[in-house]
């Protein structure tokens, strides 16, 4: 589709864009990593180094209405949507001010004022959700959205096909989005899956599925907006497979050695985040200097977040009682 | 006027919906076969709704256990109040992870942004043959998940009443009906309203011993308490109608009268809601008992198909008699 002449295209604000969204993911993703390192935080960590493209052409086209479902490799999908940072440090740090109060954690964070609906650490279940969501929506008789994100592991287990039954069926405002990074868990892509391209399984759910470069952002861009478009318009969903790496193994610490040394190599050599940041100089939409303020800004929001979340307090043992349900638990 | 009408508990729900529906039109409802053109639901106990309020409100589902419950999710995360029926409680199991990993978390783990009111029910219980997958009651498996309150009405007019509460609840709520109660016929004020959820119902007043149960066990506690008058036992029999949150006050004052408690179910004995029960009896009553707790429940093997294999897998009215006249030593 992105050969085509008619495919939807981002402009060089588009571009510019999207590369501060990468860019918010990516230092973000390192101030994490960095902490955790220092010993100041205790959290499983899944990073998403290397897919960066993914949920920032989705963050750039996506509504603040429009929600999303991710999973516990998911805080990339909710820094590319402007989830301010302050209340995600906080979380994952487990203070009161975090998002969730620190009662969900890195894998469980929610924002739905900006429509972070769910992240579940659960295999599958961010679509069955996303489905109600979309439902939803269908009800109110609104334009919104819902995106699933969901790993190629997940096309594997049997939410993903009742998922997607069920949303062609009631044609469904859902995007199911999968970053296809080669490996679930330590096992990779060809010794899980029966099929070469995770997007012809849409075949089967009668509706439209597209494999495509996830670390491109022109062909993220083309496919998402006619995806987006599509599910507006009431014609349901759509599946997309964007093929991307992740450098950093399943989860941080993990050592990679199931992975093909040259395979990594290679995957790194492309890191897509230098290579659109030297295109957007190369094509004249932004200079050196503005692109290095831009990063320099990013980096002051995210120390301040940081410092924010790390001196939140730490949360009374009474919210043991508190959102159980409703009404609070007697002591 | 209000009246009062005789109607068995697939009326009593069906009224329950009607009235749910009409009142507030988030309200809505999805399950298998649950449309008029599919019979309005396994047991028909939804039928006229999707005639009445639409398609787009009652909609029938794929035989997809996940998606149906996760659709649920979602709507009542967007401000929706779904009921959603799982046709028999054994088919919940293919969707605990939706149940218990989602719709009773979601608020914890959100730190209270989100909220999952949503109703579940569900159709189970020994007694027409069904065997090992289509009758098991499960009610300790969600009575030990903290997030979601289990209901299981014995009668019509508690049908009525509590289904009504659960629509209205701000949390997740199953509610739990029961093959052999489910027919049977009751009263039902015309202006029955909602019952609220936690609250047991003392029956029939005693003083020698209290009977704790509820759903179809209802039926044979009732059938067990001629005999047991005619041995001269007077029993206090408690409905407890919901399972979580439980209402012990009324369990705890009772006993304290009595001095002697037997909790029936049909839910397995080993490791059932019983043991709940009897250890927060044992606990805050013990100087005060004048014999330990007894409990009845389902035998520890899958529901059985034979009859007479069935009939021995349940507490029948003999065994509580024989039970209860154990604890008068």
């Amino acid at each position: 589709m992105a050969e085509q002449s008619n495919a939807p295209k981002p402009d060089g604000a588009a571009l510019v864009d999207i590369y501060r969204r990468m860019l918010r993911v990516e230092r973000n993703d390192d101030a994490i990593r960095k902490t955790i390192r220092r010993g100041r935080l205790t959290m499983p960590y899944y990073s998403a180094r290397g897919q960066e493209v993914i949920p920032a052409t989705i963050g750039h086209l996506l509504n603040d209405e429009d929600q999303i479902c991710t999973i516990y490799r998911g805080i990339q999908d909710m820094v590319a949507k402007d989830m301010p940072l302050r209340p995600l440090w906080a979380e994952i740090a487990g203070r009161v001010d975090g998002t969730c109060k620190g009662k969900g954690g890195p894998m469980h964070l929610t924002y739905p004022e900006m429509g972070i609906m769910v992240t579940t650490g659960i295999v599958g279940s961010s679509m069955p959700i996303a489905n109600g969501l979309g439902w939803a929506a269908q009800l109110d008789g609104s334009k919104r959205v819902v995106v699933a994100f969901f790993g190629d592991g997940a096309s594997n287990i049997g939410a993903f096909h009742e998922a997607l039954n069920l949303a062609s069926l009631w044609k469904l405002p859902v995007i199911f989005v999968c970053p296809n990074n080669g490996y679930g868990e330590h096992t990779s892509y060809n010794l899980a899956t029966s099929v070469d391209k995770i997007s012809t399984r849409a075949i089967s759910y009668n509706m439209p599925g597209f494999t495509l470069d996830g670390n491109d952002p022109d062909d993220m861009y083309a496919h998402m907006s006619v995806a987006i478009e599509r599910a507006r318009a009431g014609e349901g969903p759509t599946l997309l497979e964007c093929k991307t790496f992740r450098f950093l193994g399943h989860v941080l610490g993990d050592d990679d050695f199931y992975i093909p040394k040259e395979e990594k190599e290679a995957a790194i050599a492309k890191d897509p985040l230098p290579a659109l940041r030297a295109r957007l100089v190369a094509e004249g939409h932004a200079n050196e200097e503005q692109l290095s303020k831009m990063q320099a800004d990013l980096e002051a929001e995210i120390a301040d977040a940081e410092e924010f979340g790390m001196n939140s307090p730490l949360p009374s043992v009474d919210e043991l009682r508190r959102d159980v349900f409703a009404e609070e638990i007697a002591a | 006027m209000s009246g009062i009408q005789k109607m068995n508990g697939i009326q009593a729900i069906n009224a329950a919906m009607v009235e749910a529906m009409e009142a507030d039109p988030k309200v809505l409802v999805l399950g298998e076969d649950i449309a008029d053109p599919q019979g309005g639901g396994v047991t028909g106990t939804m039928r006229g709704l999707s005639t009445q309020f639409g398609e787009h409100r009652v909609r029938t589902t794929p035989i997809s256990e996940q998606a149906i419950i996760g659709a649920a999710i979602g709507a009542a995360m967007a401000g929706y109040k779904p009921v959603a029926e799982i046709m028999l409680m054994n088919f919940t199991t293919v969707a605990m992870d939706m149940i218990f990993n989602h719709a009773a978390k979601l608020r914890f783990m959100s730190g209270g942004q989100t909220s999952v009111p949503i109703t579940i029910r569900t159709l189970t219980g020994a007694g027409w043959q069904t065997a090992g997958q289509h009758s098991d009651h499960l009610e300790g498996w969600f009575a030990h998940s903290a997030g979601i309150k289990v209901v299981c009405p014995s009668n019509p007019a508690d049908m009525k009443g509590l289904l009504m509460s659960c629509i209205q609840d701000p949390d997740p709520c199953i509610f739990v009906e029961n093959g052999m109660t489910l027919f049977a016929p009751g009263d039902v004020a015309d202006d029955q309203g909602p019952i609220p959820l936690g609250k047991a119902n003392v029956m029939v007043e005693g003083s020698d011993l209290t009977i704790i149960s509820w759903s179809g066990q209802i039926l044979r506690c009732q059938m067990a308490l001629a005999g047991l008058a005619e041995a001269g036992i007077s029993a206090e029999l408690i409905d407890l109608r919901t399972i979580s949150p439980w209402d012990k006050e009324a369990v705890l004052a009772s006993v304290a009268k009595t001095g002697r408690a037997l909790v029936v179910h049909e839910a397995v004995r080993n490791f059932g809601p019983g043991a709940e029960i009897a250890s927060t009896i044992s606990e805050e009553l013990f100087g005060q008992l004048k014999a330990p707790v007894k409990r009845l429940g389902g035998a520890y093997c899958a529901v059985p198909f034979a009859k007479v294999l069935e009939d021995a897998f349940v507490p029948q009215p003999d065994d509580i008699i024989a039970a209860a006249k154990s604890l008068m030593g």
